[in-house]
């Protein structure tokens, strides 16, 4: 996968896990250079107001060391539950999947990195004619 | 499955105990998943609050089968108490560390809320969901 790191969290984790997590994960995010970070919560079963800080915590982190972190496959009963408990995580990104928040992490390097939007920079030419060729008829008109 | 169970709140392994064994009582209750997850995670709540701030305790959960059913918890501890409860039940207050929301938060996931407090002798909150 490259520039992205994906962590799938599979277990009930006690608090000290959930730090050890956090510490790993921006430990990590230097180690490769990773652009982006997939955190995959489907096994969760609850994501308490602790949880919830390590994941807005790892977030913060991640964006300053340059990396997108985006948060995958969050159940609907823990959705509804947090926002009864008063938590909207702030600063997390979220995706309904794995596969959506690919996308949303290649959709958010695509438009920064260099040598990545070839193909964007070619439309944007494209575009620029087309503006510009229609400038010239109008002025042709006028 | 017994109706009434105590389990000790030393660490957060223990949180992660009582929360396996509240999901089972809300279960074998027949709460619904949502219900079951608004009640795992009012019990991680006030866990966390009695380990981190009471100093560790107990929890006693206990099966309420009266005209309707119930699933009671009530966390103890010998800790330092509440001196203002009131301010402790605001979205957002804490002395600590965590982000103010164990106390209300858990009040919102629950039916029932009720709290004591005495600074110096320690704090206990019961808390209960009807199906």
């Amino acid at each position: 996968m490259g520039q992205f790191l994906l962590v799938t969290i599979q277990v009930d984790m006690h608090d000290r896990l959930a730090l050890t997590l956090q510490d790993d994960l921006t430990d990590r995010i230097v180690k490769t250079e990773a652009k982006g970070v997939l955190i995959d919560i489907s096994a969760l079963e609850i994501v308490d107001s602790f949880i919830g800080r390590i994941l807005s915590n790892i977030a913060t982190m991640s964006r300053i060391l340059d990396a997108e972190t985006v948060v995958v496959g969050m159940q609907p009963a823990v959705a509804i539950t947090l926002v009864e408990l008063g938590l909207s995580l702030p600063g997390v990104r979220t995706a309904l999947n794995i596969e959506r928040g690919m996308a949303l992490l290649q959709a958010s390097l695509g438009r920064s990195a260099p040598g990545q939007s070839v193909e964007g920079q070619s439309v944007e030419g494209q575009a620029s004619r087309g503006q510009s060729a229609g400038e010239k008829g109008n002025h042709a008109r006028s | 499955m017994p109706d009434r169970e105590v389990l000790l709140l030393r660490d957060s392994a223990d949180i992660v105990l009582v929360r396996q064994k509240a999901r089972a009582f809300a279960v074998q209750l027949g709460f619904s998943l949502v219900e079951q997850t608004k009640i795992v995670t009012a019990v991680s709540e006030l866990a966390r609050n009695t380990v981190d701030y009471g100093g560790g305790g107990s929890v006693t959960l206990e099966v309420l089968m009266s005209s309707r059913i119930g699933l009671r918890f009530v966390f103890e501890d010998q800790g330092p108490g509440i001196v203002d409860i009131n301010l402790a039940l605001q979205d957002g207050y804490t002395t600590g560390k965590g982000l103010g929301l164990g106390l209300s938060g858990a009040k919102r996931l629950m039916h029932d809320f009720d709290i004591a407090s005495e600074p110096g002798k320690g704090t206990r909150v019961e808390i209960t969901r009807w199906r």
